[in-house]
């Protein structure tokens, strides 16, 4: 067996000595790619399918975080190979650290000291082999969903992206939603929002009327909003809840919602299609 | 005036109650002092005289320091609910005085009747065979008051004095705190750390110089919030060391250019003023953009103003949300309010030409030397 890995650290000092330490711990791991920033991180990762992705958390662009979530959201279900074992990489971070403990999702600490990283990659040479065994065939969707799981709780850990400690308090709710048109602002209230879908450094704000552009983020937006009624449904996509009509799971894990009174299809990506599930 | 200062600790009511009944308590005592000393002089009993002293003493006490309560709140009535005014009780010295004068006659009287009352033998009042004597006893009655309040006026006053100065001593303890946690920001410190112990392995020279800067800068950060000031070429020598160790951990994404005027070198500035700005650049500016960019610090002189220029090519004000405390640029503005008040000013923009980014424009006085704290 011969396994293949991606490193994805902006840092290229550290970069090249975590794949030098990896050259040493695990001599038959063959690194594909090594790149500096989180897209270029989940591109690469589609191209190379490789088994194993060590994810440093802060990158520019995008987050190590929200780059795992692309990942998982659009890794092919058909692909021949199973999406990559993930490992995170940070230098600091006492609230990531107790995330990916309660996640029990695999991370190292920089700099990464040779004891830990010859740990971790028995650990992962142990799930590589686990994976391909004849027997566990069955159980790639389970895996998969265990992934998914870890990933979610990840998710939903306030302020994972190493950019701050959690704000001092909660943020206060959003009732309306100040949208400017032309040289009108319009006000909009929440409860007449469809769904909001990020659109670049924008968000869309679609109600049965008519459509909005804010210039905010859906990162931003998502602690204003009540998220008992409104529902994050993929990574750039808040529905409200009463406002879906049905959800269709398709075979490749993902489901198609119908709203009421508007003709817009949304999918819930495979992270959030637990959501839809029968009482 | 008597500025009321809420130290920490129980509530406002609570030690406004335990300060009242602390003042009862001298009260009662001074009342004993006073039967003391008429007993001794006047060779009067002192079992009676000590009923009398302590009850009218005690009444006249009780009616001037209830009794200012409603006056202070008419004095302050215009000021702003909340404020330290509107609480205060104190009604300043002419309506104190009125307070006392009248605070004086009532105790006199209720506390005479009630001490015949427990004596069966009446004190004389202030109704006497002339009117100058009714006055010179009234006058005699008003010494003890008088006395009282401006002895519990100026403790007070001295003990809010003392509140406010622990309280500012507090403050300045945890702005300084916060600034060194801000400068030693634990995800900048580690990762450097990590940046070092690589290159220890594969560049020992190199590794070692940059360590001496680590050492630089943190020697400036420790000591930066004690000592006020530095020269400006000390400054930019504290920025190149951040930006050095910044550049071993962003390689090709950070470039960096200083412009130091050599005839502004020794000019004294507040020091690792800039640092904080310099930081943003990096965190705000240039971390989150893939492509990286550059930071230009510079000086120069206009007229009697000495201009710092921080700026950026990176994602620009209107790039992500800044997470929000913004605490680098109100600690940069802080400190320039307390060194040179309204002659200092620091600006946020966009740098508003074809490399984009953000442009921080720090204005300060060159001629005046600086004066107070940091």
């Amino acid at each position: 067996m011969n396994a293949t890995a991606l490193i994805a650290e902006d840092e290229p000092l550290l970069a090249a000595n975590l794949q030098a330490e990896l050259a040493r711990a695990w001599p038959a791991l063959r690194i594909v790619a090594n790149v500096g920033h989180g897209a270029a991180a989940v591109e690469q990762a589609l191209v190379q399918a490789p088994d194993v992705v060590f994810l440093d958390i802060r990158m520019p662009g995008m987050t190590g975080l929200e780059a795992a979530q692309v990942l998982a959201e659009e890794w092919p279900m058909q692909a021949p190979r199973p999406l990559p074992l993930l490992v995170f990489v940070t230098a600091y971070d006492q609230y990531a650290l107790q995330a990916f403990d309660r996640a029990a999702i695999d991370y190292l600490v920089k700099p990464v000291r040779p004891e830990r990283l010859a740990q971790a990659c028995e650990r992962l040479q142990a799930a590589l082999t686990a994976r391909q065994a004849p027997s566990a065939n069955g159980a790639a969707p389970a895996l998969l969903d265990a992934t998914l799981a870890q990933l979610r709780q990840l998710l939903a850990t306030p302020s994972l992206d190493g950019a701050a400690a959690p704000a001092a308090g909660p943020p206060s709710r959003l009732g309306v939603i100040q949208a400017s048109v032309g040289n009108a602002i319009h006000m909009v209230p929440v409860d007449e929002v469809l769904y909001f879908e990020a659109a670049d450094k924008y968000v869309r704000v679609i109600t049965a009327q008519r459509e909005y552009l804010i210039r905010t983020s859906l990162r931003e937006l998502l602690p204003q909003l009540d998220l008992q009624r409104f529902w994050q449904v993929h990574r750039g996509t808040v529905v409200r809840a009463d406002a879906i009509a049905t959800a269709v799971r398709d075979e490749s894990g993902k489901v198609q919602l119908s709203l009421r009174g508007h003709a817009d299809k949304l999918v819930a990506s495979r992270l959030y299609a637990h959501l839809f599930k029968a009482m | 005036m008597n500025a009321v200062f809420d130290p920490p600790g129980p509530s406002p009511v609570a030690r406004r109650r335990s300060r009242f009944a602390m003042r009862g308590l001298r009260a009662l005592l001074s009342c004993c002092a006073i039967a003391l000393m008429l007993s001794s002089a006047m060779a009067t009993p002192l079992w009676s005289t000590l009923v009398h002293s302590i009850s009218i003493g005690m009444c006249c006490w009780l009616s001037i320091d209830v009794g200012r309560i409603p006056l202070a709140r008419w004095q302050h009535r215009h000021a702003p609910p909340g404020s330290p005014e509107a609480q205060s009780q104190w009604p300043g010295w002419p309506l104190m005085t009125a307070a006392i004068v009248v605070g004086t006659v009532v105790g006199f009287s209720v506390g005479g009747a009630i001490a015949a009352q427990i004596t069966g033998h009446a004190a004389r009042g202030f109704i006497r065979g002339s009117i100058g004597q009714s006055i010179a006893v009234l006058i005699g009655a008003l010494i003890p008051g008088l006395a009282i309040t401006y002895y519990f006026y100026s403790r007070e006053t001295i003990a809010a004095k003392e509140a406010a100065v622990q309280t500012a001593q507090r403050q300045a303890a945890e702005r300084q705190l916060k600034l060194l946690e801000s400068q030693l920001e634990p995800h900048m410190l580690f990762n450097t750390l990590a940046n070092l112990r690589v290159m220890i392995g594969i560049d020992p020279p190199r590794a070692q110089a940059m360590l001496d800067r680590l050492i630089d800068f943190l020697r400036a950060t420790l000591s930066g919030s004690r000592a006020s000031q530095h020269p400006l070429a000390e400054e930019f020598a504290r920025l190149d060391d951040y930006l050095a160790l910044m550049k071993i951990r962003m390689g090709e994404r950070l470039q960096t250019q200083f412009e130091l005027p050599p005839e502004l070198a020794a000019t004294p500035v507040p020091s690792l003023l800039l640092q904080p700005l310099v930081e943003n650049c990096i965190r705000h500016g240039l971390e989150p953009k893939v492509g990286g960019g550059r930071i230009a610090v510079g000086a120069a002189r206009e007229g009697d103003t000495l201009v710092l220029r921080v700026r950026d090519s990176g994602t620009g004000l209107a790039g992500p949300a800044l997470d929000g405390t913004r605490f680098g640029l109100v600690q940069v503005r802080e400190r320039l309010a307390g060194l040179y008040g309204s002659n200092a000013s620091l600006t946020l923009q966009d740098a508003g030409d074809a490399e984009g980014g953000t442009l921080a424009v720090v204005r300060l006085p060159l001629a005046t030397a600086a004066t107070g704290a940091p």
